[in-house]
């Protein structure tokens, strides 16, 4: 039996479904030890699949804000301050190499993945679930990727992923704008296969899951190849291009600022006057 | 057609009801971050009830820009 009480996730098996929770307050930001957890969880989940053990994967969040806020910024900011140019430029694309990873081995996964979707669903957090087969939502749940407020691109797979599943003039809109988009109008630009009532998600995608489970695992594979081709060229891109965007002073400073706000809609650039 | 004036008082209304002030509590000219004490989940719940009640997109940053709730209104009555 795989399973896992870690700080930020956890994880067990049930009903050949490994069902991934999401715990980290308060809005599960996405850190250091969240990666460690991550790492930890992709090599987990090889092996239940080497085993034969699960038929299918659900991800979902404890979390009441929602599925999650994205990168955790505070360490991020604190971290860099104690480190050099070159230093930076190390540690950043160490960091982006190894959640690359988690991520693609998530996208990629031999058996399907349903992610259950409530509240905000932002940044990193987004771009996890823009990882999974079938993104099931509440109606309420908003999705978003406010990077370029702090000067940057979504770093964990986001822009490449977003393109795949997403009409070109929604992807731009969101991400060029950094509004958000509430799961009626996802369901309706098909980023969304299932929307539910308000705390009904995690239900929903539990059927969904169990649905999975029961359908040949080598089809189902040799089908998700044709319908969810992994963006691996852009994706290695993507790490180079928020590697030199992130060693800009103006990032800095827009997270020392993001560090200081308290205003309402924080993921949003502040109104200058 | 709704009117300018009906929109801001569907405004009021539904933010009355959604959290749960008398109604006169909260005015067309009144700045609703601060008068609702709202924080970054609240404003996103607001702006969902919003494009729920107008079935309209409201952008964020279109909320984020509106000094009271008379100005929320234009911007909302804009995209009916």
């Amino acid at each position: 039996m795989i399973a896992f009480q870690g700080e930020t996730t956890s994880w067990n098996v049930r009903d050949r479904i490994l069902e991934i929770t999401l715990h980290r307050e308060p809005g599960n930001e996405i850190g250091s030890r969240t990666l460690e957890e991550w790492e930890r969880l992709v090599d987990a989940l090889a092996e239940a699949i080497d085993g034969e053990e699960i038929g299918a994967v659900l991800c979902w969040s404890a979390i009441p804000a929602g599925f999650g806020a994205g990168a955790d910024l505070r360490e991020l900011y604190e971290k860099m301050q104690a480190l050099g140019l070159a230093e930076r430029r190390t540690r950043i694309r160490e960091f982006l190499t190894r959640i690359h990873r988690v991520m693609t081995e998530l996208d990629e996964c031999a058996v399907p993945t349903v992610a259950a979707i409530q509240g905000i669903c932002f940044g990193g957090a987004f771009e996890l679930a823009l990882t999974m087969d079938l993104l099931v939502a509440d109606r309420s749940a908003r999705f978003g990727l406010p990077e370029l407020r702090l000067g940057l691109i979504p770093g964990f797979g986001g822009i490449p992923r977003l393109k795949r599943d997403l009409g070109n003039p929604q992807a731009r809109d969101l991400l060029l704008t950094g509004r958000t988009m509430g799961a009626e109008r996802a369901y309706d630009a098909g980023l969304i296969t299932q929307l539910t009532a308000d705390g009904r998600a995690l239900d929903i995608a539990r059927a969904a899951a169990r649905q999975l489970t029961k359908l040949d695992r080598k089809a189902a594979a040799s089908a998700k190849a044709f319908v969810k081709p992994s963006p691996r060229e852009e994706l290695e891109r993507e790490i180079d291009i928020f590697t030199e965007l992130f060693l800009r002073p103006v990032v800095e400073e827009s997270l020392r600022t993001f560090t200081q706000r308290t205003d309402a809609l924080t993921y949003l650039p502040p109104e200058t006057p | 057609m709704k009117t300018l004036e009906s929109t801001i008082e569907e405004i009021l209304d539904l933010a009355a009801a959604h959290f749960q002030l008398q109604k006169g509590a909260l005015t067309a000219d009144d700045d609703f971050f601060e008068k609702l004490g709202i924080d970054s989940l609240k404003a996103l719940d607001l702006l969902t009830q919003l494009e729920r009640h107008f079935r309209i997109e409201l952008p964020d940053y279109e909320m984020q820009g509106a000094s009271n709730v008379r100005s929320l209104a234009e911007r909302i009555h804009a995209r009916l």
